[in-house]
């Protein structure tokens, strides 16, 4: 895509949002023009009184009073537009930022964890938080002053036509050097500003991830080392920085030195017509109004270019968000979805092939076909697609080829919402979110009752920990557990599990933090938890799983062994060594 | 901004120059409705009434001239800015980053890191405008509205009293409006920092969240803070909105009483029509400033805000004081780790989470750590390398309180191998290095090979050079598991500290990583923390933690003997008829 339809659909894109709160653009609009008409005559106003006042002994004080009048209620009608046109533009700006940040999070919720496992939280994160930030900060001022000032620019021109034309034309004549000038350093800026975006972008993924694994860092004593990578970014994003605002900032200058040109031509050419046509071809007080207005006409031109340099830097981080929100989501549900209440739990697996980059084959061929209760445990080596199957059966990824199916229906059928809320999961990355222990607990059933959270707890041994915690289930964890230890966010997610029993069971190495005496305990719950639901169980800790209808023994994404504990043990295979290496030293 | 002021040093000539030529070029726009009272008065009305035409394009000329002298001076003004506010920035942040690097565990425990986020990028760049627009306008500002009114005064002085009533009125609106506005700025950010921290949850646990069908809940509580967001910003807004018109009604008001008093002058003779036209210019000038002005102090409150968000992050001092004159301890001293009576208490935390600890590990020792979940083990060896402080007691390295140990000669002594294993965005060796900056290849594939990562690192197409994503998502747990206990034995440690990290390893290959490590060239002092028997049962001694308490302590068969707890966890592994 070109740079320039690009620009013009992110344009697009911005006015479809500012469309949601037409009504306030209208009346801002409307403010708009009041204020600026309001604003040019107050001049006129003065222009008048001056020429009441030529000179000693000959003013026209019975002239110049209503004339005061006039303008003290102009000023005041003037004030009031202008406090609530404010306010419109502040609730359009906010309002629009608002349901920028909030479709952008929402489609967050709609991307395939494959974008998101390939691109760094900080840079995600860049986009919605500073960007957005950005981007609001650039669109208050366009709402603020780009009306404004090309309604005063018109407003101005009528008002100069209306009382010498000649004048006037001079002032149209020097007027498109200006816009030149603006134009010219808008184009220039633009790249700029993108560059500055991309380098802040870099920026906030080291930040983000060097403050994320900040105790590693210590602990490697790599403090020097991150601060270096850091200052070299922060070094390009200063260079980046620097020439983005200094270029931005040569608008306005150029501008106003455009302006003193048009000022000293209509004092010049004012004063010629004054001098050769005399009053009847212009008055001192009528001069003095094109002056003001020769201020007023170029200073929206000043700001007009200072907008659009602004807006530029407003649309390239616009552009970075709507660059996600444009992301393609996962493939909708099929149609006719099916919705399924109760699932049996009978899954099947036929002939997958899955890999995450086409270069690297990862499963191939697996079958499996699982009765509803019935206990996998899948086994093997570090990296041999454990997790991966995990990632298929929820459907975080997709198959490449062949076809899962639950209950015989393909899960490409069945919604995701049906399908997930089939599966209770508990994976060796521990993960709560922050809020209290209790929302944490009920998040797969937030109207549990208390007598319900208790019991799920205790049954997960949870309870005697979270009792001893400041404020028991209402005690506030910070993000991702904070000072809770790794073995108690795991209970934590377990229990989370525990409560809502869906009837089926994924356990990615749940209890791996767990010391074994709780685990036992733990265990008898699992038990208990796994009588008549299907469960797939990844552990490393063999006596884990020893009791399961099937072990699969993975490989290289091949399953290489598949039965029961006695049967592979009988077959000695790889099964078997790697059982017999728990007890040998 | 105090703290901070120091940064703009290096810049002090640019904060020199910058705001001196803005206000030469002030200056300049001060003469130009002179000249313009002069082409009235001189060229129109001169000559007697005639005019005087050459005159008139003579100072025409001049109000050009001094145009361009104004945009010379603006693009100086303009330059010097934005690398004195850029520069200031870039320095605010590399010296906030590191300061951030310098906290200890205790603090950054208690901030939290999103809000540490936004406060190295939002807020900074609030502080960057914030300072070049200061620059740029806030000595312009002022000093033309000065400079409006002592013009006025050579004027008329007489008239000129009502832009001297003017003054006060407008600073007490400008000064008003912002003493309002910057506590809700302050709040504006802080709810940011919620709506970043909703947005990073959200995509760290992505997982848990989706297989919970939790994305509506999740979006609606994402709209709720949006939502409070969009209220604060709204009510800032509404305060803020309030300059523009307040200053306008000020200085036309002042407009009303100028030209009713200038024509009770000029009907006197005191005043010339020309004069009163230049008061008015120079009060239209005033408001043109004051608009501008009013643009400024939003951003200069809001860049406050920010700054005293970022100060107070840089104040926050590390609880960890390091020692003024360390002492050097020599790894020949036969104790390696000694604890004296520990107790341990984290920041805010209600009990204690180790309490009497006492021990000696002596060089080349393998210390096994064994207890249950919250029982204190991670919090013991992190003591070791000084993460945390000791509440009570004392930790001895080498025979030397770590207190009074040097920290980077300390911790260069110390690998650790967290639970959570966590690798950094770059190739595999880059993160390898980490343990030993002039690391070889060789000593990479042999730290490998001990870590039984080996196998994992050639199976990748890219070897050593296989490009690693942010906390090393692109690995599994295992593969990243072997990898951390790679790195840090590329370092060569004279003390290794792992951290329950082969709870991802399989048994076969945990027993093989321990095999390996006894038969290192230079055997370091070693603390296994695990739940599994198995990794600690030949350990020379074992610690046994209950409830931050030391249980037990010695070798396996001693504490099989008389250690209930030992005795407890070890036959819950292994069924008493199984052995």
């Amino acid at each position: 895509m070109s740079k320039k339809t690009n620009k013009t659909q992110t344009l697009l894109t911005v006015l479809g949002y500012v469309k949601r709160n037409a009504g306030y653009l209208v009346l801002s609009l409307l403010l708009c023009i009041l204020t600026v008409a309001a604003t040019l005559y107050v001049p006129i106003l003065t222009g008048r009184v001056i020429d009441m006042i030529p000179a000693a002994l000959q003013v026209q004080f019975d002239g110049i009073l209503p004339l005061l009048l006039q303008m003290a209620l102009m000023i005041g009608f003037t004030a009031l537009a202008q406090w609530l046109m404010g306010l419109c533009n502040n609730r359009l700006t906010y309002a629009t930022v608002r349901d920028i940040r909030r479709d952008a999070f929402a489609h967050l919720q709609h991307l395939p964890l494959s974008y998101l496992d390939s691109h760094p939280t900080g840079d995600v994160v860049s986009r919605i938080i500073t960007d957005v930030d950005q981007f609001a900060d650039g669109l208050l001022m366009g709402f603020t002053q780009l009306f404004s000032g090309v309604l005063t620019i018109i407003g101005t021109l009528g008002f100069m036509y209306s009382v010498n034309w000649m004048i006037a034309t001079a002032v149209v004549v020097i007027t498109p050097l200006s816009l030149v000038v603006a134009s010219f350093i808008a184009k220039r800026t633009f790249d700029m500003f993108t560059l500055q975006s991309k380098t802040r972008g870099e920026q906030t993924a080291l930040i983000d991830e060097m403050l994320t694994g900040q105790k590693v860092v210590r602990a490697f004593g790599m403090e020097d080392e991150v601060q270096e990578r850091f200052d070299e970014i922060n070094g390009r994003l200063e260079n980046a920085s620097r020439r983005a605002i200094f270029f931005s900032s040569l608008t306005n200058p150029a501008t106003r030195f455009v302006n003193s040109l048009v000022y000293a031509c209509v004092g010049v050419a004012g004063a010629l017509v004054c001098i050769l046509g005399g009053p009847a071809m212009l008055t001192v007080g009528q001069l003095s109004a094109f002056l003001s207005y020769a201020n007023q006409y170029t200073k929206p031109f000043n700001e007009i270019s200072g907008v659009v340099t602004e807006l530029q830097a407003a649309l390239a981080c616009a552009e970075r968000v709507f660059e996600l929100i444009r992301q393609p989501a996962e493939p909708a549900d099929r149609e006719p979805l099916l919705a399924l209440e109760e699932p049996t739990g009978a899954v099947e697996l036929k002939n997958v092939c899955f890999s995450y980059v086409p270069e690297r084959k990862l499963i191939q061929n697996l079958s499996l076909q699982v009765e509803p209760g019935q206990r996998v445990a899948i086994v093997g080596p570090t990296g041999c697609g454990k997790t991966t199957l995990i990632n298929l059966l929820m459907r975080f990824y997709d198959v490449n080829e062949g076809t899962i199916t639950l209950d015989g229906h393909s899960i490409v059928d069945i919604t995701r919402h049906s399908l997930r809320e089939g599966y209770g999961m508990v994976l060796q990355e521990t993960w709560l979110k922050s809020g209290t222990i209790r929302e944490n607990i009920t998040m797969g059933k937030p109207d549990a009752t208390e007598e319900e959270i208790i019991a799920a707890a205790k049954a997960t041994h949870a309870h005697s920990f979270i009792r001893r915690l400041p404020k028991g289930y209402d005690t506030v964890i910070t993000e991702d557990g904070g000072s809770l230890s790794q073995g108690e966010k795991q209970l934590l997610c377990i229990t989370r599990v525990m409560l809502c029993l869906p009837p089926m069971l994924i356990l990615d190495e749940a209890t791996s933090s767990i010391d074994t005496r709780t685990e036992q305990h733990i265990q008898r719950a699992f038990e208990t938890l796994m009588t008549g639901r299907t469960s797939f169980i990844v552990a490393h800790r063999l006596s884990t799983i020893q009791n399961a209808n099937t072990i699969l023994v993975m490989k290289d994404g091949n399953v290489i062994e598949q039965g029961s504990h006695e049967e592979l043990l009988r077959q000695g295979g790889f099964y078997a060594n790697l059982y017999n290496s728990q007890f040998a030293h | 901004m105090r703290t901070l002021l120091p940064y703009l040093k290096p810049f002090r000539k640019e904060c020199i120059i910058s705001p001196l030529f803005k206000l030469l070029e002030a200056l300049l726009e001060l003469f130009v409705p002179l000249i313009m009272a002069a082409i009235i008065d001189k060229g129109i009305l001169g000559n007697g009434g005639a005019g005087d035409t050459g005159y008139a394009l003579r100072m025409g000329l001049a109000l050009v001239g001094l145009g361009l002298l104004g945009f010379v001076c603006s693009i100086t003004a303009q330059f010097f800015a934005a690398k004195a506010a850029v520069g200031f920035t870039a320095r605010v942040k590399s010296v906030l980053f590191g300061h951030i690097q310098s906290l200890s565990h205790t603090e950054l425990d208690d901030i939290g890191t999103p809000t540490l986020i936004n406060r190295m990028t939002t807020d900074m760049n609030q502080v960057q405008t914030g300072v070049n627009m200061t620059l740029r306008l806030l000595l312009r500002s002022p000093f033309v509205v000065l400079g409006a009114t002592i013009m006025a005064f050579t004027v008329d002085a007489k008239t000129a009293l009502i832009f001297l009533a003017l003054l006060p009125l407008l600073t007490l609106v400008v000064a008003g409006i912002m003493a309002l506005t910057l506590p809700r700025h302050k709040q504006v950010q802080s709810q940011l920092d919620k709506v970043l921290l909703r947005t990073r949850e959200n995509l760290t646990g992505v997982r848990v969240i989706r297989a919970f069908n939790k994305q509506v809940s999740e979006e609606a509580a994402y709209g709720e803070e949006s939502g409070v967001l969009f209220a604060l910003q709204q009510g800032v807004g509404r305060l803020s909105s309030l300059m523009n018109p307040l200053t306008y009604v000020l200085v036309n008001g002042a407009l009303i009483v100028l030209l009713w008093s200038g024509a009770w002058q000029v009907e006197g003779g005191i005043l010339t029509q020309g004069a009163v036209v230049a008061l008015v210019n120079y009060l239209s000038q005033i408001l043109v400033e004051l608009i501008k002005l009013a643009n400024l102090i939003i951003t200069i409150t809001k860049a406050l805000a920010s700054a005293s968000r970022i100060e107070t992050v840089l104040k926050q001092e590390s609880s960890m004081k390091e020692s003024a004159h360390p002492v050097a301890a020599s790894a020949a001293h036969r104790e390696c780790v000694r604890f004296d009576n520990v107790c341990a208490r984290y920041h805010g935390a209600g009990e204690e989470s180790l309490t009497g600890i006492s021990f000696t590990a002596l060089r080349g020792q393998t210390i096994g750590v064994i207890g249950g979940t919250g029982s204190g083990k991670s919090t013991l060896i992190n003591l070791i390398p000084r993460f945390y402080d000791v509440s009570s007691g004392s930790v001895l390295v080498d025979g030397v309180d770590v207190r009074e140990q040097a920290v980077e000669a300390l911790r260069d002594k110390v690998a650790v191998v967290p639970q959570k294993a966590m690798l950094f965005k770059g190739t595999i060796r880059d993160n390898l290095k980490w343990g030993k900056q002039d690391a070889t290849d060789e000593e990479l594939w042999q730290a490998l090979e001990t870590a039984q990562g080996a196998e994992v690192v050639r199976g990748k197409p890219g070897r050593l050079d296989e490009m690693i994503e942010q906390g090393g998502r692109n690995l599994s747990g295992g593969q990243r598991q072997r990898l951390t206990i790679a790195r840090a034995l590329v370092r060569n440690p004279e003390i290794l500290i792992l951290d329950d990290s082969a709870s991802a390893l399989d048994y076969a290959t945990d027993a093989a990583l321990r095999k390996a490590l006894r038969e290192m060239e230079t055997p370091a002092t070693v603390f296994i923390v695990s739940q599994r028997a198995s990794s600690i049962r030949f350990a020379d001694q074992i610690l046994v933690l209950e409830d931050g308490e030391l249980a037990g302590i010695g070798t396996h068969d001693q504490l099989l003997a008389d250690c209930p707890v030992y005795q407890e966890i070890y036959y819950s592994q292994y069924p008493k008829e199984a052995v």
